[in-house]
């Protein structure tokens, strides 16, 4: 199923400012891959996912998305390939009801309504936010918000699923329940994140970017296990798998 | 400076409401004949902004007393004036309904005088006018200070006209006047002050917010014509409210005669030989007979009361229904000559 | 700071109200808009010397308040709120107005003090209505309403994008005045120039929130035009409640009430 490939090609992208803040990025995910984005603050994760979806318009180089080139033209197929969840669920969330909101994308898709309901319904029992279908989104949790955003997504059936910090502000416990449902999808997924436990816990593969640059690809486990690689870019081993400052016992592994 | 719906006649609130409808119509189609679908969020959340600024007090330099930014200003010249206006009618909006802030009926009064002004007049006849295109600090302020006190000027006035010609408040109107005018002058200058410190605040951060929303290429009202609509329906208004004000109030001597003689005299001219006079007939019809009721009364006193209430609202319009209807009328027809004017230099 | 925080609470408040289930929650919400405008209509076209005949419309009120299950202190808050700014202008009248209207044996009232009470009659009449109207309706399904009786969708977007983003431009706001607070030993209000930088803070903030949703919008196909999806049915009760209600409303308008019921009770007492 080639149409759930996502191809970056030498991607360069420079802010009206003069920043450079990609330098060359390329990478090939290929179809059910869980990919981790990591790299310090400003180095170039959010630059990145906006290019993903046509949000930014790369100065050089290419982007496939399945069998389209990122194009003017193409760009309504591929956002509705490439479901995109925006790190605060308040900017994604704007909707006087969950419902509606859940509803929005396949009504801009022109999808007929009855459709669209049972999609609705569908996708919040997916997230398992279905009982707060009719609440407005300032009512919702921190956990309760992040599952929506989620759903509104999902919701347009993508592909892709592109989530960009999808823990952070998340307590906890909410913060296991989310990792648990995202493992539970089928999609490709790429997530930038911070919390290197949920990576090491929910990506096989991780991208380090350093400076706008790759800086490493490969599988998270060995990509964790490069200290010096992670101390160069202003990164840190997961939690899990430093030895435990208590006991002294060794990691999970 | 908020209408209240107690204050308000039914004909003032209803026309108002029928101008700010059609204004707030116009900009909608306006607003969404643009391309750019970008403005959709930014004036929810820009008047979700102006809501929770208004609510943080500042102190005024030098007085002792505090005051909070109004907003109207600001938003029209982040989002141009259509943008704007609807913005700032929303706010009014839910105002109006979650605080009782203004009533229902007199919404029509507070979004003419809230947001019509500031953002089809103080805007684009003052302060873009000052302002230029990339304006220094000072033409900034210079623009932005003139254009408010401008604003807050008309909107007062029309708060003290529309008061006055709903004629619930018994306040003169010049009295009404001088308490409302001087107040706004320095709610004014503060307005215009924080606005154009905020203005410069945030260009200095983003540069590009300034040329943005003024990028919409369409161009206000030739100032000329312009100047000449505004003061077409501000004097049509004022000869309005002087010919109400001469032929409203009854005239001295018989004013006296019925403080001096009280209700049992006033009862004679309800014969109704005076127009004038109807207003104090309704005074006196509605609380006349406290001490004489009996079995025969109520069916003449509805009568009577139904006589003297279509008497009353005949002299509420009655007399002076030329001068006011006629100049709400024509403001009407000026607003929409002047929405139609705008439409003109074209959307290219 | 206490406005911000009221503000928001007031807001919650009537929003929670509107998730109730009541028979008054279920009906069209243009039903509920229109008994309102009537309403309204209805309680300011009386002269200004008029209380008595005002009296009977606080049924309206007290009838919705019980079968909506709202309670009154709802109502009261904000009329303590509003009555402020109607008697600011009111109690001029008893000043200018100063023929006496009411003899009450020794005691006469002029009529400035009736107009002045009329005012606040009606103040607190239009107040409860319009309280009451989002209480039971909700703002979301007033804007529908709305837009269904003709208001131009345009504008229903913006309301509902406003009302979405107050609760979270009230929370940022109150979070920055408090962290000021927090920091300038007990000064209640801030001066212009950190007012300044405060509020431009907040608005560069907003204003790339505003980008970041339009951003959302788009991932989630949108092309300049919102879907309704929200859909009631008139129904016979709806129309039962709208004439019910005007209809009381045009014969209260037209008899007054209390004087009849005046002259019964002082007829009677003879």
């Amino acid at each position: 199923m080639s149409h759930h490939i996502v191809e970056v090609t030498k991607l360069r992208h420079v802010y009206p400012d003069g920043t450079e803040a990609l330098r060359g990025v390329s990478f090939r995910i290929t179809h059910g891959e869980s990919v981790a984005i990591i790299g310090a603050n400003g180095a170039g994760k959010s630059t990145l996912l906006l290019h993903l979806n046509g949000h930014l318009v790369p100065s050089e180089g290419s982007i496939r998305i399945g069998d389209y080139p990122l194009t003017r033209t193409t760009l309504p197929e591929i956002r509705r390939t490439v479901g995109m969840v925006f790190q605060n669920p308040d900017d994604q969330l704007f909707m006087p009801t969950v419902y509606d909101d859940v509803a929005f994308g396949p009504l801009n898709l022109g999808i007929p309504r009855e459709e669209v309901e049972q999609r609705v319904l569908d996708a919040l029992e997916r997230v398992g936010a279905g009982h707060v279908r009719n609440k407005a989104p300032y009512h919702l949790s921190g956990g309760e918000k992040k599952r929506v955003a989620i759903a509104t997504v999902l919701s347009m059936s993508p592909d892709i699923l592109v989530m960009d910090e999808p823990t952070s502000g998340l307590d906890p416990c909410a913060r296991r329940q989310l990792m648990q449902l995202l493992k539970e999808f089928h999609h490709t997924k790429i997530f930038t994140s911070h919390d290197l436990d949920m990576v090491l816990d929910v990506c096989e593969r991780t991208i380090v970017l350093h400076e706008g640059e790759v800086r490493a690809d490969g599988p998270t486990r060995e990509i964790f296990a490069d200290e010096r690689l992670l101390l160069e870019c202003r990164l840190e081993k997961p939690l899990s798998m430093q030895g435990c400052p208590v006991c002294g016992t060794a990691s999970r592994r | 400076m908020h209408m209240a719906d107690a204050l308000l006649s039914p004909a003032v609130g209803g026309t108002m409401w029928a101008v700010s409808a059609g204004a707030i119509a116009y900009c909608s189609v306006k607003v969404r004949a643009e391309i750019d679908d970008r403005k959709v969020p930014l004036m929810g959340v820009l008047g979700a902004f102006i809501f929770a600024a208004q609510m943080i007090n500042f102190s005024i330099p030098g007085t002792g007393s505090s005051g909070h930014l109004g907003g109207g200003l600001l938003l029209a010249v982040l989002l141009g004036p259509q943008a704007a206006f609807l913005a700032i009618a929303s706010v009014l909006v839910v105002q109006a309904l979650f605080f009782a802030d203004g009533g229902l009926l007199s919404l029509g009064c507070n979004i003419f005088n809230l947001g019509f002004l500031p953002a089809f007049v103080a805007y684009p006849l003052i302060y873009k006018k000052i302002a230029g295109t990339r304006p220094g600090k000072i033409r900034l302020t210079v623009a932005a200070v003139t254009a408010a006190v401008v604003g807050l000027q008309l909107g007062a006035f029309g708060v003290v006209l529309e008061t006055t010609l709903s004629g619930i408040s018994s306040l003169p109107f010049e009295t009404f006047l001088y308490l409302m005018q001087p107040i706004h002058l320095a709610i004014g200058i503060v307005e215009g002050l924080v606005t154009a410190a905020v203005l410069s605040f945030v260009y200095q951060a983003r540069p590009d917010m300034l040329p943005a929303p003024a990028a919409s290429p369409r161009h206000t009202l030739r100032p000329a014509r312009a100047m000449l609509l505004v003061f077409l329906s501000a004097a049509l208004l004022t000869s309005g409210v002087l010919s109400w004000y001469a032929s409203a109030r009854p005239d001295g001597l018989e004013w006296a005669i019925a403080k001096v003689t009280g209700q049992e005299q006033l009862a004679e001219p309800r014969s109704g030989i005076f127009p004038t006079l109807a207003s104090l007939q309704r005074k006196t019809s509605f609380f006349p007979d406290y001490s004489l009721p009996g079995p025969d009364r109520p069916a003449t006193h509805e009568a009577a009361e139904r006589g003297a209430a279509a008497s009353a609202s005949a002299a509420d319009l009655g007399t002076s229904v030329a001068g006011i209807a006629g100049s709400l009328v024509t403001l009407i027809l000026a607003s929409l000559a002047a929405f139609l004017l705008r439409k003109r230099p074209g959307t290219a | 700071m206490a406005r911000i925080d009221a503000a928001s609470l007031d807001i919650t408040q009537l929003d929670r109200l509107a998730l109730g289930d009541t028979f008054l929650h279920r009906l069209d919400p243009r039903a509920k808009v229109l008994v309102t405008a009537v309403f309204i209509i209805a309680v300011v076209s009386y002269g200004k010397y008029e209380v008595t005949a005002l009296v009977p419309f606080v049924l309206y009120p007290a009838v919705m308040l019980a079968q909506g299950r709202i309670p009154f202190r709802v109502i009261a808050r904000k009329a303590v709120f509003v009555l402020p700014f109607a008697l600011a202008i009111g109690i001029f009248n008893p000043f200018f107005d100063r023929e006496i209207l009411v003899r009450l044996g020794p005691l006469s009232i002029n009529a400035g003090w009736v107009s002045c009470a009329a005012i606040v009659a009606r103040s607190l009449l239009t107040v409860a209505a319009a309280i009451i109207l989002v209480a039971v309706t909700g703002f979301p399904s007033v804007c529908w309403a709305l837009e269904r009786l003709g208001m131009p969708r345009t504008f229903a977007v913006q309301l509902l994008f406003l009302y979405r983003y107050i609760f979270v431009l009230v929370e940022e706001g109150r979070n920055a005045s408090r962290a000021r607070e927090l920091r300038s030993a007990g000064k209640r209000t801030m001066g212009m120039s950190t007012f300044v930088s405060l509020i431009g803070h907040l608005l560069l903030r907003t204003w790339e929130r505003a980008e970041r949703i339009h951003r959302a919008m788009l991932a989630r196909g949108f092309t300049g035009e919102f879907h309704a999806r929200r859909e009631f049915r008139f129904t016979g009760t709806d129309l039962l409640f709208l004439l019910g209600w005007s209809s009381l409303f045009m014969v209260m308008r037209y008899w007054n009430v209390s004087r009849i019921f005046g002259n019964l009770v002082t007829g009677i007492f003879r």
